[in-house]
């Protein structure tokens, strides 16, 4: 059945081909895609360019049949949905919004705006994910680059808690491994490539060496390192506590000591073990110390489409990058208070705003256990396990397949989004400056709330 | 229906008319200043007030990447500092480095209206215009840092004078720039290619490119001259901070030849002495050679004592301030276009160096013949906060003030300097100048920085104080296109400025040249690179005159 569909699919006269499109899956957020588009069936084809995921991403982001606003189950406008979400979060007083990693800046841009009117709390998935290097990055700094100079220059490349080669594909081959760049003429002949992990993933083979750590041994390994680059004693014992030998240690640093060009990549598996904004520190310290000896830079693998947009988004419109509040009539920044897996636990908010996430599939239980107890309203282009909780649920065009936009790259670059094919829904955006507007008109005169 | 004004009774500041504190009224309908408006006008009483044309800061960086890496950088500087919304405003953090609508407000609260971005990567120029958009009240635009292009660089090594001008008009057209900007010309190279070194010399060769610094140098400077770009290249020289780099800047001043140059921050470029010892003040030259060629413009990149950062596309320059203190340092190299350095910095008084510079800067305007030339800025946030302009203006206006001030600073850096023989005050009218007309001039912004027929009805009106601080400070009143934004020292309204681009003519067959390149060397597609027009929302295209036209 499913050829069949695809053979029909091929017939059919309405094909447009989307060349240079952006696949918004990870945050390596490729910009080559060349995507066949059925007009008539309103679904993609063909995503020549795309890997596994990027594929999965545009195949199954097809036109769904469901109403565009669902309020409490029961089938609604659109207008509807915006009044009573609007009524919602006037009404409370503690009101929280998250996600927005998989969502364009301009939609970002009017969510932050929102909780800005009403005093709520503003967070994203960076506070269940590189939250912890947010927060390094505010003690240490960092030494980054963009993506392209990795591919032109960067002669030692090493990933640390991380499995690219199955949640960013392309990292290899199209950023940072496999190309060839300005003084990299042989691509990967001319790097050489470490993993540190503490298991072997798909992403090992690739690795010219590969670093195995007693899991949660990762700050350890990292001091050391940072011991051994300024020359300082470390314990006798480093193999014994953390699974990796002086001898590798000392070829790494060497290593890295004469690397032209080197780069540290660092995942999740750093970040959200223990040690978490430790870890983060040390990692991006490492890489600052080395540049007393060559060039070295370092960089999260940032895992959604655009949660590096959100981060800028909240960064330049409230000075901080994630976990902010309003209350005050001013932002405030204290990850562990206002974030939301915390102020879901504690039971504290009393509505929120969910998009383009799924926390209610993934938090704590007992955080789920609150938003159950709370008026939810959802933006998502999905059915998830939020939206079926949700009291108010819309139903929002695809970003990057239904809808323009920016997103921005792991590395901070800004990419403008081409979008394949129409949506009969709207786009978060359209549905946030609807909620927008109807919040301003029901506080008029509430002169108190709207100023600080 | 138009909307009309009348500011009555003012004594008006508008050196570009000749007018120098007479009381006269100034009219607007529309946004615009007219000769006349209807009876129905709404009437603002300016009496005992001064009336001057907005200002206009022609150096900053308050939009982009550096600056959201240098806002994230610093939660300790916001906390400190919270900007809370009203009624009509939106709410931020303040700090040296303020979020998008801090920013705004601030610099309108401060009678500012409009303001530069003064380097940005154009891989980055979405950042930038999204940042912009959110920055509300002032008219904005940004400089391209084009001055160590890997592209246009190879261009220059092949010699090909005529596809290196067209390159620099398409990169200016693409992403909405408005001046082309050279941050340590040739430095990049070496600091990402060569484990962190940096240029020395403007005659030294750039590696793998053949070409010198001053190579560049002149190259731009006569790109924007056959272009007819508003506003010359804006040169951060080579050497910045570093005793004894007056050579270099004398020599790039020297290159232009009689034609236009900007010379960003001076102040930084200022130092005497031997080089690796310790500096001493080099201003004389730098300013007698300014005063003697018509074709220089500069800011003078102030230092005030307290909180900056350093926020620059000089990375080697960064890195030399980490090594001082060790403290958070963050580095971004954006491929083929840029480098960047970020430092939290504090000037302190007792401190030899910083006196020095806090010295030199007020030398620099002391010893100024001609204000239209010679303009204010603090290259925000590196010298000091734009918060800090009104002390600024205290201190040139008010010599009694400044003496007192002198006393309680380093007094082996003044000893270096000549800052105690220099008594001169500047006139209300002089600040106008350095404030307002004379940047719109440098920019070649002709409806700004005045009030004369035509002009952008963007106006402040202050109470006239003795303390020159204090009323600078805060204006009574801030018209921005003819809408009244602040009235008696609170926001009435907020407002949306414009974005201020340039669109230079060239051949469009310069884009097939750079394509190939875009695909071997940069990590995006080159047809998803320009920037569409919908980043600009509001915006204005000011007029370039080309040579050959």
């Amino acid at each position: 059945m499913v050829e069949a569909t695809q053979t029909k699919s091929k017939e059919s006269k309405n094909i447009k081909i989307v060349k240079d499109a952006t696949c918004t899956f990870c945050g390596c957020v490729c910009d080559d895609m060349e995507l066949t588009v059925d007009l008539d069936e309103h679904r993609i084809t063909k995503a020549k360019k795309a890997c596994v995921l990027g594929r999965a991403w545009f195949y199954e982001h097809t036109i769904d049949d469901r109403p565009v606003v669902l309020i409490d189950g029961k089938e609604a406008t659109l207008e509807e949905g915006i009044e009573t979400a609007a009524q919602v979060l006037v009404d409370a007083k503690f009101p929280i919004t998250y996600g927005l990693s998989d969502s364009t800046c301009e939609a970002q841009r009017v969510a932050v705006e929102i909780m800005d009117i009403i005093n709520g709390s503003i967070d994203t998935t960076t506070s269940v994910c590189h939250g912890p290097s947010g927060m390094a990055f505010q003690g240490v700094g960092e030494s980054t680059a963009t993506l392209g100079e990795i591919k032109n220059r960067a002669d030692l490349v090493i990933y640390w808690g991380g499995n690219p080669a199955e949640s960013h594909p392309r990292h290899f081959t199209k950023y940072a491994v496999t190309p060839k760049g300005m003084y990299i003429p042989n691509g990967k002949k001319d790097r050489t490539v470490v993993l540190v992990d503490v298991r072997r993933t798909p992403s090992t083979p690739l690795a010219d060496i590969f670093v195995l750590i007693k899991p949660g041994k990762d700050f350890e390994v990292l001091w050391a390192l940072r011991a051994l680059v300024k020359g300082k004693k470390i314990s006798e014992n480093i193999e014994k506590d953390t699974g990796v030998s002086r001898e590798v240690l000392d070829d790494l640093v060497s290593r890295m000591k004469n690397a032209q060009y080197g780069v540290l990549f660092f995942g999740m598996g750093l970040t959200m073990t223990r040690g978490r904004h430790f870890n983060s520190g040390a990692i991006l310290s490492l890489a600052s110390d080395l540049n007393e000896f060559t060039h070295f830079v370092a960089k999260p693998v940032r895992g959604h489409g655009n949660v590096t947009g959100a981060d800028n988004v909240v960064s330049w419109q409230t000075g901080y990058p994630f976990g902010v509040n309003f209350n005050r009539g001013f932002p405030r920044f204290n990850p562990g208070e206002f974030t939301t897996t915390d102020v879901f636990s504690r039971g504290e908010a009393d509505a929120a705003m969910i998009i383009a996430s799924d926390p209610a599939s993934n938090f704590p239980k007992k955080a789920i256990e609150h938003m159950k107890k709370i008026p939810i309203i959802s933006l998502d282009a999905k059915d998830t396990c939020t939206s079926k909780i949700a009291k108010v649920r819309f139903a929002v065009a695809t970003y990057g397949i239904n809808t323009g936009g920016t997103v921005y790259r792991m590395d901070d670059v800004p990419i403008s989004l081409r979008p394949a094919f129409d949506s009969p829904f709207p786009s978060d955006q359209e549905v946030l400056e609807g909620i927008r507007n109807r919040v301003k008109e029901l506080l008029k005169g509430d002169k108190a709330r709207l100023a600080a | 229906m138009s909307s009309e004004l009348k500011i009555v009774n003012g004594r008006v500041y508008d050196p570009k008319n000749n007018i120098d504190g007479k009381v006269q009224d100034v009219y607007v309908r529309d946004g615009k200043i007219v000769e006349s408006v209807s009876s129905s006008a709404t009437k603002i009483d300016a009496h005992g007030m001064v009336v001057m044309p907005g200002a206009v800061d022609i150096h900053c960086h308050i939009a982009g990447p550096k600056v959201n890496l240098a806002r994230k950088l610093q939660p300790e500087d916001h906390r400190l500092d919270v900007h809370p919304k009203t009624a009509v405003t939106r709410s931020g953090t303040g700090g040296v480095v303020p979020s998008t609508f801090a920013t705004g407000y601030r610099y309108a609260t401060m009678g500012y209206t409009t303001a530069m971005e003064a380097a940005v990567p154009p891989i980055t120029a979405r950042h930038v215009l999204e940042e912009l958009d959110d920055t509300p009240v002032i008219d904005k635009g940004f400089y391209v840092l084009l001055g160590n292009n890997a592209f246009l660089y190879k261009l220059l090594k092949e010699g090909r004078k005529k596809e290196f001008q067209e390159a620099v008009a398409w990169w200016i057209d693409s992403v909405h720039g408005y001046a082309l900007k050279l941050v340590n010309p040739g430095s990049d190279e070496l600091w990402k290619g060569r484990k962190n070194a940096n240029i020395t010399d403007v005659n030294e060769k750039i590696d793998h490119y053949d070409i010198t610094p001053m190579h560049v140098i002149e190259s731009f400077i006569e790109a924007a001259d056959e272009l007819g770009l508003p506003h010359p290249p804006h040169i951060h020289c080579n050497n910045l901070g570093h005793s004894g780099n007056i050579s270099t800047t004398l020599d790039t001043m020297k290159a232009a030849e009689g034609r236009r140059v900007h010379m960003a921050h001076i102040q930084f470029h200022s130092f005497g002495g031997e080089i690796n010892k310790n500096a001493v003040s080099g201003v004389k030259p730098i300013i007698d050679f300014i005063n003697a060629n018509e074709n220089i413009t500069t800011d003078v990149g102030q230092v005030m004592f307290g909180k900056a950062t350093a926020m620059t596309a000089d990375a080697p320059l960064a890195w030399m301030l980490r090594n001082v203190k060790f403290n958070k340092w963050v580095n971004a190299d954006t491929e083929c276009e840029s480098g960047c350095g970020i430092i939290p910095f504090s000037y302190q008084e007792s401190v030899y160096t910083h006196a020095l510079q806090w010295a030199m800067g007020l030398e620099l305007f002391l010893m100024s013949k001609d204000p239209w030339r010679v303009l204010l800025s603090t290259d925000h946030p590196n010298g000091g906060s734009f918060m800090s302009y009104p002390k600024l203006i205290k201190l040139l206006m008010d010599s009694a003030y400044r003496k007192e001030a002198i006393e309680h600073v380093n007094q082996k850096a003044i000893n270096k300097t000549v800052l105690r023989e220099l008594t001169r005050e500047y006139t209300l009218s002089e600040i106008a100048i350095i404030t307002r007309a004379g940047p719109a001039r440098a920019l070649g912004l002709e409806n700004k920085g005045h009030l004369g027929r035509g002009a952008d009805a963007d106006i402040t009106i202050y109470t006239e104080e003795e303390d020159k601080e204090q009323m600078f400070n805060a204006p009574r009143y801030v018209i921005k296109d003819g809408v009244l934004v602040i009235k008696d020292h609170e926001f009435a309204t907020d407002h949306k400025g414009k974005i201020l681009h340039c669109k230079p003519g060239y051949n469009a067959d310069i884009a097939d040249e750079i394509e190939p390149f875009f695909e071997d060397y940069y990590s995006v597609k080159f047809s998803n690179y320009a920037v569409s027009e919908d980043y600009l929302h509001h915006h204005e295209v000011i007029p370039t005159h080309p040579k050959d036209s």
